[in-house]
């Protein structure tokens, strides 16, 4: 591989981390109150708003049953009315966002559904409002899990953000078609791929490290 | 109502089914839970005790009828009022419940929190409660890291962390071993006497009754089938229910050899009956075994037999085997002098 795609390469992987980054920020911020509120909602539980609960869910199920590539090129629009443009790699991160939204707000609510009901009803018994339920008891206990959940999220951005080439949203999924396959030059397809593997492999090991941080579950002495 | 802290006033609980009828968990509980006590309720599972007890906090609310908590109408509290009276009501629960993402000091710092009370104030407030349960070295410790034991005490120290008047006791022993259970009821017994607080606990076990309950109720099937000081009700137990609760009470249990070859019915004139007799009070000191064979002629074989006390008054159990074709005689001997007898078998 000649030196000079080198930087190519770099700025690629920083687009890529740019991408991904902002758009698993962007997707917590909204998915994390949804999947909250999907976990809390449901007829005699916390929040109980059946009806919303009903509404969001189909709205969330409707956005994940729609492919990637579709949602990036069906949103254009509102890519444009959001980020000014619907090219380039700030642009792609709008159909990111909406792609890992509901993604995060389901496995938030599968952590959250995973804390112990009879903590609910002690936290009930002291006195607490639900939303002092939701921060100090169901958040807490459902970190671990969250962890967990957003790292899944992560791996699956960094697959995502090799799709947005279609809107010019570079990064190395772009890179490794242009070259690799465009240009015919394998090399480049492979140094992405590696460079793909190193990073969902840091990804996973970072998350699953902070999750065992948060663990408090297994005894300190027994495993991690 | 004065002197009752509690007290359930004609408390109906039914669940609306689906195209069906109700299902009646509770039915027209009447009840008064005095000041400074520590009272039992006992029944089965399935018997409405959890939904009794969970009705003193408002995590269950009267369907008719009202519950009132330190003068103050539980079931028809708003949520905001209902919040400060659960500040004045702790519990504990069979499965601990603790927060596994906080230390034992947090855990205990979580109704304080919750109660929106200084930082400042807290601090020394969980330094004191965790000397009051002796879990000092366990402070900085978490859940997982702790015996059962040790996770109740943190449970009953995190109830009593905003001080309440009332502590609710839901199965707090049911999960632990004999030992941990005695320490767990002395626990529970000094802070009723120390603090004066009341205690309502419910449990299937009579043993925690007779261990540390001044008073009792029986619930059966959603209603209060006795209820009193806990030895009135030992030793004139009127309900079926009762002395079935008071019969297995003692750990006395019938032989090997004997429990093998038992039948449900009488085979043959030589049969015996093995008869569980438990007595309390006066009657335990009272040879009325010896009575029976000397002034009744009933020939009586002893096979287990022990003796406890409930406070100072001595209650025991035997198991023994007398002549089947004796059996009604005798037991209305033993009965009319104040004995409990329950057929268990009968070997041939």
């Amino acid at each position: 591989m000649s030196a000079n795609l080198i930087p190519i390469l770099w700025q690629a992987t920083l687009q890529t981390l740019y991408m991904v980054a902002l758009s698993t920020l962007l997707g917590t911020l909204i998915g994390g109150p949804l999947g909250v509120f999907l976990a809390t909602s449901r007829r005699g539980e916390l929040l109980s708003a059946p009806w919303l609960n009903t509404v969001l869910g189909l709205v969330v199920n409707a956005a994940r049953s729609t492919p990637f590539i579709i949602l990036v090129v069906a949103i254009i629009p509102f890519t444009r009315l959001i980020a000014g443009t619907s090219i380039g790699t700030t642009a792609a991160i709008v159909p990111l966002t909406i792609a890992a939204a509901p993604f995060i707000a389901r496995l938030i609510e599968t952590a959250i559904r995973e804390v112990d009901a009879g903590l609910i009803e002690a936290a009930r018994a002291m006195g607490a409002t639900p939303m002092q339920i939701v921060r100090k008891v169901l958040i807490p206990e459902a970190m671990p899990g969250i962890i967990l959940g957003l790292t899944l999220a992560v791996v699956s951005l960094i697959g995502y953000s090799a799709m947005v080439g279609a809107v010019g949203g570079e990064g190395l999924g772009d890179l490794g078609i242009r070259y690799g396959y465009q240009r015919f030059m394998p090399e480049v397809m492979l140094a992405v791929v590696v460079i793909l593997i190193v990073l969902v492999q840091l990804v996973q090991s970072a998350g699953e490290w902070i999750a065992a941080r948060f663990d408090k579950r297994a005894p300190r002495n027994r495993g991690r | 109502m004065t002197g009752s802290a509690i007290s359930f006033q004609g408390v109906t609980r039914r669940y609306p089914q689906k195209g069906g009828s109700d299902v009646v968990a509770l039915h027209d509980i009447w009840l008064d839970v005095p000041q400074g006590a520590i009272t039992g309720i006992i029944g089965r599972s399935g018997a409405g005790k959890s939904t009794l007890l969970r009705m003193v906090n408002g995590l269950e609310r009267p369907s008719a009828g009202k519950v009132i908590v330190n003068e103050r109408d539980v079931g028809a509290a708003s949520d905001a009022s209902l919040r400060r009276i659960r500040r004045e009501v702790g519990m504990i629960f069979q499965h601990f419940n603790l927060l596994a993402s906080r230390t034992v000091a947090e855990n205990i710092a979580l109704p304080l929190e919750i109660a929106g009370e200084d930082r400042a104030k807290i601090a020394p407030r969980v330094t004191e409660l965790i000397e009051r349960v002796g879990l000092t070295a366990q402070a900085g410790r978490y859940p997982a890291e702790l015996s059962g034991g040790q996770k109740q005490r943190v449970g009953i120290a995190r109830a009593l962390a905003t001080g309440p008047r009332v502590l609710l006791s839901d199965e707090a022993t049911s999960a632990l071993d004999p030992d941990t259970t005695r320490q767990v009821l002395e626990l529970l017994q000094r802070i009723n006497r120390d603090l004066g607080l009341t205690i309502l606990l419910i449990t299937h076990e009579m043993a925690v009754v007779r261990d540390i309950c001044s008073h009792v109720a029986v619930i059966e099937g959603g209603r209060i089938v006795e209820t009193g000081e806990t030895y009135e009700v030992f030793s004139k137990p009127a309900h079926p229910t009762t002395r079935s609760f008071l019969t297995g009470v003692t750990g006395v249990a019938v032989p090997q050899f004997v429990a093998g070859q038992m039948r449900d019915a009488p085979q043959g004139a030589e049969a015996e009956a093995v008869v569980q007799i438990t007595f309390i009070g006066s009657h335990a000191t009272d040879p009325m075994l010896a009575r029976l064979t000397s002034e009744r002629g009933v020939s009586v074989n002893i096979l287990a037999g022990a003796i406890e006390e409930i406070g100072t008054k001595p209650f025991g159990s035997l198991i023994v085997a007398l002549p089947a074709a004796r059996l009604e005689e005798s037991r209305r001997f033993l009965e009319e002098h104040g004995l409990l007898t329950e057929v268990l078998g009968y070997v041939g």
